[in-house]
């Protein structure tokens, strides 16, 4: 203990307290995102075990039944072809939430490198990319993930590439914008002094610092990559039939809604609330890590 | 100016994705014999390879002939987008109007006293209008105002009346983040010296407030029309299909539905077209309005 000089373990004391810790703080004090963090993580929960405490699956037909109403047998009702509701939003809320999931991180697979070589290399590559980013934002994104279903089918699979390379623009502005400023200063400054390659100074000095920033507006592309795929399987170029998500099964309440309100509203309400969670979450989180940004935007 | 090589990529682009995909626009009718599908192919060139099929498109691109619809005989591409444009415009202008005219009064007004109910009452509405799309909503106003109350028709686009719910389905959505900007800028706008400047000379606080706060923060509203107008597209699809609107955004996803190589590849540049030069305007827009920003 004694070797240490004071300096030194007061930095070792400050460490902790830095950033991270700092921003946890902050977001602990914001009691409405922790309630949004904690109902997203039981929506989550519920949609993903769910389906094994209850007796119906989502694809078993009731013909005889047909569409009943909320009963203590199907707590949600059932649909045109007799299909348990609560079991079919437990299945949709997967779909749902797992493409959020799978083409948000798509997004910052494509967002984070585009926007670090560009900020990174900067001068007329970086003009170049961010012009092309200009012109695809000025495009609608709905139309390019419906574009990709009709030729590459309506695999899952693909649904889940095509959103979330549509999806990755805000994420290549910001961390862009993150990178320039990093670059201007003294420890970037000093690794380029010390000869290090460019790939060692992009992992190792740049990338790190982008964390908090890549975090925050991962956790707002969520909901808008899930509003896209219900987007596009509410208009039935989407996830396709016996499979579900909360897009599809809004449209087949909507189909059906002036006999049977509640296949249109139950689905609904899950979809909305889980959004309203996330975007607060995802505010909650760019407020605790960065401050200034959430007056600006 | 860059407009024209950006959809020379577009036009590209979607005509090689769109040749890619399995099955041509005749292979839905099963009933549809070979000799008869091969007729209409030779017909409409799709026998050709792909490189003739290429440059004769974009031959005839360059004479503004987006070429002749394969689910329409006897209509070009051109004379049902026309047709169709014009509904969407319309819808568009209605759903523009109802963000408008909900979202910035409803900002201006949370921006007066920050933190009190008169700002969270509206921003609160906001972050929730936010989360409730359009394929949400929409269905939830038929049911309301079309099915328990009669009030409107529920499908349609023949009466005046057909025009507002429609209009609301497709704007309200845009109101929320509208509302948010209006908000966030006039609170910067609030501290400016200008501002005092007009305290001083003795003006009323809601002549100040709304004719000279309002109008320099509506800037980022206008930069944001860009950006609404692509969401207003990709919403029209939505409400059109719902609404039963013959627009352009049901024939789009029609056509989408039916593989219609040429409809596809048409609305699609129509769209990048129209979006392009709206940004353009709003450039210009931003210009007029604030001599600071000097086109560069």
């Amino acid at each position: 203990m004694s070797t240490i000089n004071p300096m030194e373990q007061d930095m070792e004391n400050r460490m902790p307290e830095s950033l991270g810790m700092q921003a946890m703080r902050r977001l602990f004090r914001n009691r409405m995102a922790l309630v949004s963090l904690a109902f997203v993580v039981f929506i989550g929960a519920i949609c993903a075990i769910g389906p094994w405490f209850l007796s119906h699956d989502y694809e078993t037909q009731n013909r005889a039944l047909g569409p009943a109403g909320p009963s203590a047998m199907h707590w949600l009702g059932t649909d045109v072809l007799g299909r348990d509701q609560l079991a079919r939003i437990f299945q949709g809320g997967q779909i749902s939430l797992k493409v959020g999931l799978i083409a948000t991180a798509v997004s910052i697979f494509i967002g984070v490198f585009y926007g670090l070589a560009s900020g990174f290399w900067g001068g007329r590559m970086d003009s170049v990319m961010m012009r092309l980013v200009d012109v695809l934002y000025s495009l609608p994104f709905t139309l390019f993930v419906i574009l990709m279903t009709v030729i590459f089918g309506q695999e899952m699979g693909l649904i889940y590439l095509a959103i979330g390379a549509v999806s990755w623009l805000t994420m290549a502005r910001i961390v862009r914008n993150q990178v320039l400023a990093l670059k201007a200063q003294p420890f970037v400054e000093a690794a380029f002094c010390l000869g290090q390659s460019h790939w060692r100074i992009m992992t190792r000095h740049l990338l790190p610092n982008l964390v908090g920033t890549v975090v925050v507006y991962a956790t707002l592309t969520v909901p808008s990559v899930m509003l896209v795929e219900a987007f596009v399987s509410f208009l039935g170029l989407g996830v396709k039939a016996p499979m579900t998500s909360w897009g599809l099964l809004i449209k087949e309440g909507a189909d059906a809604m002036e006999e049977y309100p509640w296949l249109l509203i139950f689905p609904s309400l899950f979809f909305s609330t889980t959004l309203f969670a996330l975007n607060f979450l995802g505010d909650g989180l760019r407020d605790a890590f960065d401050p200034r940004a959430s007056k600006e935007i | 100016m860059e407009m024209i090589p950006v959809l020379l990529v577009i036009a590209t682009v979607v005509f090689f994705m769109v040749r890619f995909v399995p099955g041509g626009p005749f292979d839905q009718e099963k009933t549809l014999p070979e000799t008869v599908k091969a007729q209409l192919n030779a017909h409409y060139g799709l026998d050709q390879p792909l490189a003739v099929q290429y440059v004769r498109y974009l031959g005839n691109l360059a004479k503004g002939d987006l070429g002749p619809s394969y689910r329409y005989p006897g209509w070009t591409v051109n004379e049902l987008i026309a047709e169709r444009a014009v509904v969407s415009a319309e819808l568009g202008f209605w759903g523009l109007l109802v963000a408008v005219l909900v979202g910035i009064p409803a900002g201006a007004v949370a921006a007066i006293r920050p933190n009190s109910w008169l700002d969270h009452v509206p921003t609160s509405l906001a972050t929730l209008g936010i989360c409730i799309p359009t394929f949400v909503l929409g269905p939830l106003l038929i049911l309301i105002f079309a099915l328990k109350l009669g009030w409107f028709h529920a499908l349609g686009w023949n009466e005046a009346s057909d025009r507002i719910l429609p209009a609301l389905a497709l704007g309200l959505v845009f109101a929320a983040p509208i509302a948010r900007l209006t908000r966030g800028s006039m609170l910067e706008v609030r501290n400016q010296d200008y501002m005092r400047t007009a305290h001083a000379k003795g003006l009323s606080a809601v002549r100040i407030y709304f004719v000279h706060g309002l109008r320099n923060a509506l800037l980022s509203v206008v930069t944001y029309i860009g950006p609404a107008a692509a969401g207003l597209i990709s919403g029209s699809f939505v409400v059109e299909s719902m609404f039963n609107i013959p627009g352009l955004g049901k024939l789009f996803v029609m056509s989408a539905f039916n593989r219609e190589y040429t409809m596809i590849c048409g609305t699609v540049l129509f769209y990048a077209a129209a979006l392009l030069l709206l940004n353009l305007v709003v450039d210009v827009l931003l210009v007029l309005l604030n001599p600071r920003i000097k086109a560069e």
